[in-house]
């Protein structure tokens, strides 16, 4: 078995009393996508921001490409510049055109120049048909044309694993899909993800591996279609069970 | 088809430009009785023909209009450079006092004592205290003259107002502007300058101008320190021949020099405001 992309051993992370993360170990190989469901609170997000270290782990370590990222006195900054980042509220830079946005991080952290920068980035809007938003101003997108932005901002820094936090959340379901197939794509292309997702359609669609949380714990794991439709664990069944009541499944 | 106004609306319309022609009825009655009580009232006092040739007198206003306006070049040359610096100390307090820096922490509790201190201080104690304090100390290497002098004290105190402003643009910009900047691997002081920075600066304009306008009449307080700008030439020309008109002649030419960069502010303000309507940001 190669190095893994990204190893968690006994991960463990509290606020105070309140015991987020308890004893999370995984492994994510090259090209593989992980997919965390599980209700609200149940760690997705901590699970994703302790792994780009905007939160500070108790307990365990985090592995990128074989380094251990969670030692005290990490440079976060050459860390975070590995790792793609997408959130929910997809947070794109609101003084800046989709280009500039696109282009930041090349050119202040890789840096690549202007040039380099900006035609890397115009073919990348080029293919996922962005294109004749470049020059636009963020709040003149659709909010899936924003959030496609954001994933594009994330890819264009070839990050060795990109993390996707509920990027669909703040969107009503006609946008959903385009960003839903963006992600597909980026999978097609071999983009290592892990991704923290409500859509158990696209979560099926997409995953290599399904993981569910449980009160910060790994629940189950498995393929997709093991777990969806044969839980073990009455705590998953619960879920899918609420799931498919509101609808979702 | 063709749309026909129903009978509703057209009763409506009338209804509607009867009250407008109401209202502007209203308004011109009540502007008109304001302005009769108010000449009446002012041409009516008793001492009306004194003041009028003392405060009004267009042969004085004629006659000291030159060393006025050479006075007001002064002024303009102060708030030029009063502004450039104000601008440039505002924003390295600002950054100052927000940054997590441990290496600046003594430098974050000076910030945060001088602009505590000259918020409070009335500019014309600070233009006694460094105007006539550091002459006072008799040092050669020190430069005494009293337009740098007063210059300085300008700076001194609007650098503290300005600095507020633009610390108060900087944490009005949402954290989860700085957490993406960091996701993408940007430093501490990297986000701060291509991300928020620019944000802040965006938020505080107006404020900004504002006190800009403020610093602009403000220059004619270093008059007090001997400095020939044109206050203190209005002065000059008033105790020659006892008619106080070449002060309202400044002080007409100072509203004439504030009145552009307020109808920018306005203009500014109006047009971020309407952008925020777009965006349905109430």
């Amino acid at each position: 078995m190669p190095t893994p992309i990204l190893e968690i051993s006994n991960l463990r992370k509290s606020y105070g009393q309140d015991v987020v993360l308890s004893d999370i170990s995984l492994q994510l190989q090259e090209h593989e996508v992980k997919v965390l469901i599980g209700a609200s609170g149940s760690g997705k997000s901590t699970l994703l921001r302790c792994v780009n270290l905007l939160e500070a782990v108790d307990d365990g370590q985090i592995f990128l490409d074989g380094v251990d990222i969670s030692e005290v006195g990490t440079d976060a900054d050459k860390v975070r510049s590995q790792i793609g980042s997408v959130f929910q509220a997809f947070n794109l830079f609101p003084h800046l055109t989709v280009l500039q946005n696109i282009t930041l991080a090349p050119r202040k952290v890789h840096g690549k120049s202007r040039e380099e920068a900006e035609s890397e980035a115009l073919s990348l809007l080029d293919r996922f048909s962005l294109k004749d938003k470049a020059h636009q101003y963020p709040d003149l997108l659709s909010g899936g044309q924003q959030q496609r932005v954001a994933i594009l901002r994330a890819v264009i820094n070839r990050p060795k694993v990109l993390l996707l936090d509920e990027v669909t959340s703040a969107l009503d379901p006609i946008l959903i899909s385009e960003v839903l197939t963006l992600i597909a794509e980026l999978k097609d292309q071999g983009m290592t993800m892990m991704i923290a997702t409500h859509e158990m359609g696209f979560a099926h669609r997409v995953a290599d591996e399904l993981l569910f949380l449980h009160n910060g714990e790994i629940c189950e794991a498995g393929s997709p279609e093991t777990l969806l439709s044969h839980p073990e664990t009455p705590q998953l069944n619960e879920f899918l069970t609420s799931l498919r009541g509101a609808g979702r499944l | 088809m063709t749309y026909e106004p129903s009978t509703l609306r057209l009763q409506r319309e009338t209804a509607r430009r009867r009250a407008s022609r109401r209202s502007s009825l209203i308004a011109l009655a009540s502007t008109l009785v304001f302005g009769l009580i108010l000449v009446a009232v002012i041409a009516g006092a008793p001492g009306f023909d004194r003041v009028k040739s003392s405060f009004f007198s267009g042969h004085y206003a004629w006659k000291a209009l030159p060393q006025v306006l050479s006075g007001l070049w002064l002024n303009l040359r102060v708030m030029f450079i009063a502004e450039v610096f104000v601008l440039i100390f505002g924003l390295l307090i600002a950054i100052t006092r927000t940054s997590r820096n441990p290496l600046l922490y003594p430098l974050r509790l000076l910030a945060a004592g001088y602009t505590d201190i000259f918020r409070g201080l009335p500019l014309l104690l600070v233009l006694l205290l460094v105007g006539l304090g550091i002459p006072g100390l008799q040092l050669s290497w020190l430069p005494n003259s009293a337009v740098l002098l007063g210059t300085v004290s300008l700076i001194l105190t609007y650098s503290a107002y300005v600095a507020e402003v633009i610390r108060a643009g900087i944490e009005a910009v949402n954290p989860a502007q700085r957490m993406a900047g960091r996701a993408l691997g940007l430093t501490q002081s990297q986000t701060q300058r291509f991300v928020i920075l620019p944000q802040a600066i965006r938020k505080v304009t107006p404020p900004l101008l504002n006190d800009l306008v403020s610093l602009q009449k403000d220059s004619g307080l270093i008059s007090v320190l001997g400095a020939i700008d044109a206050i203190r030439a209005a002065g000059i020309e008033t105790a020659q021949s006892f008619n106080f008109t070449p002060y309202l002649v400044a002080g007409a030419l100072f509203v004439a020099l504030t009145i552009p960069l307020t109808r920018f502010t306005d203009w500014l303000t109006r047009k971020q405001d309407r952008a925020r309507q777009h965006q349905g940001q109430w």
